[in-house]
């Protein structure tokens, strides 16, 4: 086994000087997407921090302010809640559809590439107004149901509305980081564990469902980061009780020009994602390592 | 443990076709093995082998026929209900799972528990001589120490057949026969019957009982390396196992006598083929000698060549002779016969008891993969 070993030195020795040359030149490579990052996102988001803090005086007038009023609370908690429901309906929408374009041919596959792609063309403020026009009392949705004898259900101005239009927008965030990951799955391996004895469902449970982890743990988090930030959708097809933290900050900054507060509720979202996010790392940290040789 | 008469299971295929829409994959395929036997399905890629294998193991379903393990018929049974060990040319090693997990699935879904379980692991991977390899993930091995974990894995739930898929495809020569000599002794030891998949007729012939050979859908030939090789039944046998020397040209039969005349020099020998088939004469390379063009081989079918390729083996040479009809002959000569060198007038000489007669097929040309 030594002998096949060594083999392996060869390549990494190329690898080591890779690396080596690598270290001194890859500064370079990033730094403009750096600097774009630090003038439109590192720039403004220090400059509302420190609103946040000065306006209209320094202090912690803001936050206590936020803290200390139970709506804001309210639609804070809500903000996650919908998120989380977001979340969970992408990936039960999501996680069959990504299954299926790695199983088609490759034209069928193509097809539902655009079927998740399309919508990206469209602008969100378009498709949100169609599910206005679908969610609504008098709406499509409404007419089957009613059809069917079990109608009417209020959709529209409500959080189930809501979540059904961020979901269909946020779906292909979903659905493409889902579909890299499965696509590198050996689908022989789900042979090999029929062989071994494993019914379907044991298989797909205790073989296919932990290797496509990663790609479910990455779409999570990206679906539900850009839905605690959402403002269109829920503004259209939210009423009163499904408010989003971002639509009272929105309130705030531009109708109350109150940048003070809208930085501090900006700021206590942004740590509130930073928390979560690092309660979720360690659930992502895979238990064997995914490198082969072959 | 039962005794090793008994452990392993008899195969009876019969008739067993498979359609893809107007794609014939098996074309009534009848293969009977015996318990405990190593039998190789031995063909070129598309011959139907790899079919063959995952009608067996349970991936195909059979469009007709019949097939039975153990004495009972399997069609209709799914994969994971058949208790057939399979081992797959890339290793199918789950990557999430280290190689005692790896070893234990099949134990685990069959609901053996501690200590047996781990027990039954450690003797597997012990077989296998992967006993220190444990803890570590398939990533962690090299493509000869997947492949042994994949055996054991295949061997930890003692069924009493195994099913091998180009198990060495993927690996180097040298490891390759190691593995080879593994693979022979895991089945002395075992006692299991091993159905092979392998385009590589010598390993076909280091490995097994006998021998399946296959070719578009069908067996051309079922019998012992020895059997194939000094007894082809067709000329794709005969070219597909070990070094042959095909002589094509018009054929005259005289009484029992066939001889074939190759740009107006005649060769002969004393057979005839039964029906009116073409015939062609098929000679391995020790049966054919060389001599200096005009020396030697009287009595003797001669045939004048040049030598085009020379090759020295170590344990003595071959040669590769172009004949006046610009087919080529191969010949191997030990090392204490005279040595040619090319471009060398020669004369290919040979007795014509040697000759195997058989039947020209324009489907037994086939491509190596």
């Amino acid at each position: 086994m030594r002998a096949i070993d060594s083999r392996n030195t060869v390549p990494a020795v190329a690898a080591d000087d890779r690396r080596r040359w690598f270290r001194g030149q890859a500064f370079w490579l990033v730094a403009p997407a750096l600097l774009l990052l630090v003038i439109c996102l590192g720039l403004p988001l220090a400059i509302v921090t420190l609103r946040s803090f000065s306006e209209p005086q320094w202090g912690w007038q803001n936050y206590a302010w936020f803290f200390g009023t139970p709506v804001n609370l309210t639609v804070l908690q809500r903000t996650f809640a919908i998120s989380a429901w977001v979340t969970l309906v992408c990936l039960i929408a999501g996680y069959p559809y990504a299954y299926v374009m790695t199983a088609v041919g490759p034209k069928m596959r193509l097809v539902l590439i655009l079927c998740v792609l399309v919508p990206f063309w469209v602008s969100g403020v378009v498709r949100t107004l169609a599910w206005v026009i679908l969610l609504q009392d008098s709406g499509v949705i409404n007419s089957v149901i009613r059809a069917v004898g079990l109608g009417p259900v209020k959709l529209i101005r409500t959080q189930t509305g809501v979540v059904i239009g961020m979901a269909q927008v946020l779906l292909p965030f979903m659905i493409l980081p889902l579909y890299s990951v499965m696509k590198t799955i050996d689908l022989r391996l789900m042979q090999a564990a029929r062989s071994l004895g494993a019914s379907p469902a044991r298989a797909f449970a205790q073989v296919y469902l932990p290797l496509s982890l990663p790609g479910v743990y990455a779409g999570a988090i990206i679906v539900f980061i850009l839905a605690l930030g959402f403002y269109i959708t829920p503004a259209l097809l939210g009423g009163p009780r499904s408010t989003m933290l971002s639509t009272l900050i929105q309130n705030q900054v531009l109708s109350l020009l109150n940048w003070g507060r809208g930085g501090a509720m900006g700021v206590v979202l942004l740590i509130a994602t930073f928390v979560l996010l690092a309660l979720a790392a360690p659930l992502s940290r895979q238990p064997h390592k995914t490198g082969s040789r072959r | 443990m039962a005794s090793p008469s008994t452990r392993g299971a008899a195969i009876d295929l019969k008739s067993v076709s498979k359609h893809y829409g107007s794609f014939i994959a098996l074309d009534k395929v009848s293969l009977g093995i015996k318990p405990g036997e190593f039998m190789t399905l031995l063909g070129p890629s598309g011959s139907g082998k790899t079919t063959t294998l995952n009608v067996i193991a349970g991936f195909t379903e059979v469009s007709s026929g019949s097939l039975d393990v153990g004495g009972k018929s399997v069609i209709g049974v799914p994969a994971h209900k058949r208790n057939i060990g399979v081992v797959f040319q890339h290793y199918a090693l789950f990557p999430h799972m280290t190689v005692s997990r790896n070893v234990a699935y099949p134990l685990t879904l069959r609901g053996i528990a501690n200590p047996d379980r781990e027990a039954r692991v450690r003797k597997a991977l012990d077989m296998v001589k992967m006993a220190d390899f444990g803890h570590r993930f398939p990533s962690e091995l090299s493509g000869g120490q997947q492949q042994r974990v994949a055996l054991a894995r295949a061997i930890v739930f003692d069924p009493p057949l195994l099913l091998m898929d180009e198990p060495l495809g993927a690996l180097d020569k040298k490891l390759r026969e190691w593995l080879q000599l593994e693979i022979k002794r895991i089945h002395r030891e075992l006692g299991t019957t091993f159905v092979y998949v392998t385009h590589d007729q010598e390993e076909a012939l280091v490995l097994s009982d006998r021998i399946a050979v296959f070719n578009q859908g069908r067996i051309e030939q079922i019998g012992t390396g020895r059997q194939l090789y000094d007894e082809p039944e067709t000329l794709f046998v005969g070219k597909f196992v070990g070094d042959s020397t095909i002589l094509r040209g018009a054929a005259s039969t005289s009484g029992n006598e066939t001889a074939i005349d190759i740009e107006g020099r005649k060769v002969a020998a004393a057979k005839r083929l039964a029906d009116g088939a073409k015939p062609v004469m098929l000679l391995r390379p020790e049966k054919l000698s060389l001599a200096r063009r005009g020396k030697g081989g009287q009595g003797r079918n001669t045939l004048p060549g040049r030598i085009g390729e020379a090759i020295y083996l170590g344990s003595g040479s071959k040669y590769e002779v172009v004949l006046a009809d610009t087919s080529k002959a191969i010949v191997r000569s030990s090392l204490d016969a005279e040595t040619f060198a090319i471009g060398d007038e020669v004369d290919l000489v040979f007795a014509g008891s040697d000759v195997k007669l058989l039947a020209d097929d324009e489907n037994a040309d086939f491509t190596l993969t």
